[in-house]
């Protein structure tokens, strides 16, 4: 009983995760759909990682470079901006979310930029740079076509990989009729892709700027490495007279050899496929193009100070861990409400505000499932669990909260009292099932509860050696 | 302070003790570079390959499997004036034949430079794509092209693997996102 009235409490404390996760879960039909399509790509990822001998190899080898890269990181970012700036690049840095926003918008600014067209990066939608953007009169097309989607239903994206996980054909069909003018009640995927193709052809050949993120940079050339699987940062950046690349500083990686390993791990972690089917290494503007690189802190030199927290950082965005968690699956992405979403999302953000996101290391059932699946070893679930403590110990989790975990932590250390505890509550579920059988405990949502034992283990243990 | 040192000097700060970076041994396992699984992958990525003697065999097979081409643009012709166009011009490109430097079997994936393309956009921007590479140029891995390519001598390089394609709709696969739509590689001196 006193587990469950813990439990009780805890929920209230996770009330952002939860309150959305409810939400989410009222349809019970979609939850089963997107539980189902997350895990066929999981699935998609087992195979292709078997087919691969020396994966855990590869594995263990990125780990380690990412591992060198953030132990070296100073040298390396002053050998990157120093080869960037060799290779005609205009560097600049980015303290914060603020910063970033701005410098992006005085080059718009100074080109006299109309509209520009941006491919997926997950460090503007942690810099909310399209709003900002947009405040300042510049029209930003999102060119992923499942950012393009998100974007015309002024949502966010609900998955780093696959923005529009959550949605449904027919919901992307009505929204391409009102925004697009395709047919009404055509939500064929084929046809659909071919409308947003021509829809966004024109977009790429107006746009004056191009915005891209960067899965890797490399110290040793300056260049950097966009994946995509459309063409779209490609078709924007090769068209535009004005390429940005906007990156976060632990994107650095050693040399350019060291690329090898990581693109055979991201697309097969990611989808399950071999690569994806563009790998472009970006490192002059081309003649006539200015090509400027953002580096942005935004947190992330403090995360690398945090001991227990550090290897987060060593994170390729894959999100292989999303599609593996059983809390994510059921979930969905926006319960997160944060721009990286799933369980590296959860070890990630309480680094940029502990009070806003002290729910997420808790939306979590620690079955470490994140940890396997990762391709760089991010111990992901041991992180959870460590910042549930800190979090705790700051101050950021509700009184109730506080108060239980004193009473559990008072009920753990004395042995006659937790056998006292145990004993009542086994009494209390038999005598009185209603107690515990009722919508105030949330263990009893969507499950029957079990049938409480008749003895502790200690209890059994005691009579068993006696009789043997 | 500038931002610039302010994020220097707390890295420099916070960063870990420098581990050394790992031998990049053993990676490579027993993946074949040969010709059949480079054709297997690529395959199911959606593309297609054919077996050739040498170039000129190009136009005709093209003209039997993309009966309908209006504009096509053979990157190593020597006339080439599209190269010091504005690259919005390649919009009405139906086919692009660019050559190819390294292939991939283990992704089916093909190196290509600014070198031999001469407009960055032309192999995006194209309707459909037709790579020509010589079958000795196949590479058992990732780790094999990176050693092949060494030291970056264009302003841009991208391995293609495969037409353009996305899932996004329902996780239903579509070939012919912004990209090309379809891809064939043209293999010579077998």
């Amino acid at each position: 009983l006193l587990k469950f009235s813990i439990k009780i409490s805890m929920n209230r404390q996770t009330a952002d995760h939860a309150t959305l996760a409810d939400k989410f879960n009222e349809d019970e039909a979609r939850v089963n759909w997107h539980d189902e399509t997350l895990w066929w790509v999981r699935a998609k990822r087992d195979r292709i990682a078997w087919t691969i001998p020396e994966w855990e190899l590869l594995r263990e080898t990125a780990s380690q470079i990412k591992l060198n890269a953030l132990g070296n990181l100073y040298e390396y970012l002053l050998q990157f901006e120093q080869q960037a700036q060799q290779n005609g690049a205009i560097v600049h840095w980015a303290a914060d979310a603020e910063e970033h926003n701005r410098i992006v918008t005085d080059i718009l600014k100074k080109h006299g930029v109309q509209r520009m067209v941006k491919s997926k990066s997950l460090l503007t939608e942690e810099c909310h740079l399209t709003p900002h953007r947009e405040a300042n009169g510049i029209e930003v097309i999102d060119t992923d076509l499942g950012e393009r989607i998100v974007q015309l239903a002024k949502e966010p994206p609900s998955h780093i990989v696959l923005p529009c996980i959550h949605k449904k054909k027919e919901e992307i069909g009505e929204l391409f009729h009102e925004h697009l003018g395709t047919p009404a009640g055509n939500a064929d995927p084929q046809f659909l892709t071919a409308a947003a193709r021509q829809h966004l052809r024109k977009e790429f050949l107006q746009a004056d700027a191009a915005i891209t993120g960067v899965n890797f940079a490399v110290a040793e050339t300056g260049e950097m490495v966009v994946c995509t699987n459309e063409g779209n940062a490609d078709m924007g950046a090769h068209l535009a007279s004005v390429h940005i690349a906007c990156m976060g500083i632990e994107k650095i990686i050693p040399q350019r050899k060291h690329l090898g390993v990581f693109l055979r791990l991201l697309a097969r972690s990611a989808t399950g496929q071999p690569i994806t089917t563009y790998s472009s290494h970006f490192r002059q503007p081309r003649a006539g193009q200015e090509l400027h690189i953002v580096l942005v802190d935004n947190g992330r030199s403090r995360q690398l100070g945090r001991e227990d927290f550090r290897n987060s950082l060593k994170c390729i965005r894959c999100g292989a861990c999303m599609n593996t968690c059983p809390v994510y699956r059921r979930s969905g992405g926006h319960s997160y409400h944060t721009a990286v979403a799933g369980p590296i999302g959860a070890i990630l953000a309480p680094n940029l505000d502990m009070k806003d996101y002290a729910d997420l290391p808790f939306a979590s059932t620690l079955c470490g499932s994140c940890s396997n699946v990762c391709p760089v070893k991010i111990d992901i679930h041991q992180q959870l669990y460590k910042w549930r403590q800190v979090l705790v110990k700051e101050g950021h989790t509700t009184a109730a909260k506080t108060a239980s975990m004193k009473i559990m932590s008072g009920v753990l250390s004395a042995p006659r009292t937790y056998k006292t505890a145990g004993k009542m509550g086994r009494w209390v579920m038999r005598a009185f099932p209603g107690m515990v059988n009722n919508r105030l405990n949330p263990w009893y949502k969507q499950r029957e509860m079990p049938a409480p034992p008749a003895q502790s283990f200690s209890e059994w243990y005691e009579k068993n050696k006696k009789s043997s | 302070m500038s931002s610039r040192d302010k994020i220097l000097a707390a890295v420099k700060q916070n960063q870990p003790d420098a581990t050394p970076l790992p031998a990049m041994q053993g990676l490579s396992g027993n993946m074949p570079g040969t010709l059949d699984a480079y054709r297997k992958v690529l395959e199911a990525l959606g593309g297609s390959l054919f077996e050739i003697k040498d170039e000129s065999e190009i136009p005709a097979l093209l003209a039997t499997h993309y009966p309908h081409l209006q504009r096509v643009i053979t990157a190593t012709d020597m006339q080439r004036a599209w190269a010091n166009e504005d690259p919005h011009l390649l919009e009405d490109v139906d086919m692009a034949v660019v050559p190819g430097q390294w292939g991939v079997a283990e992704n089916g994936a093909v190196w290509l430079t600014e070198g031999e393309i001469h407009a960055r956009v032309l192999p995006f921007i194209c309707q459909h794509l037709a790579i020509v590479l010589p079958c000795e140029r196949i590479l058992p891995t990732m780790h094999e092209a990176y050693e092949k390519i060494g030291a970056p001598q264009t302003g841009f390089g991208v391995f293609i693997a495969g037409p353009s394609k996305t899932a996004d709709i329902e996780q239903s696969l579509v070939l012919g996102a912004h990209g090309a739509k379809s891809l064939v590689v043209f293999i010579t001196g077998r």
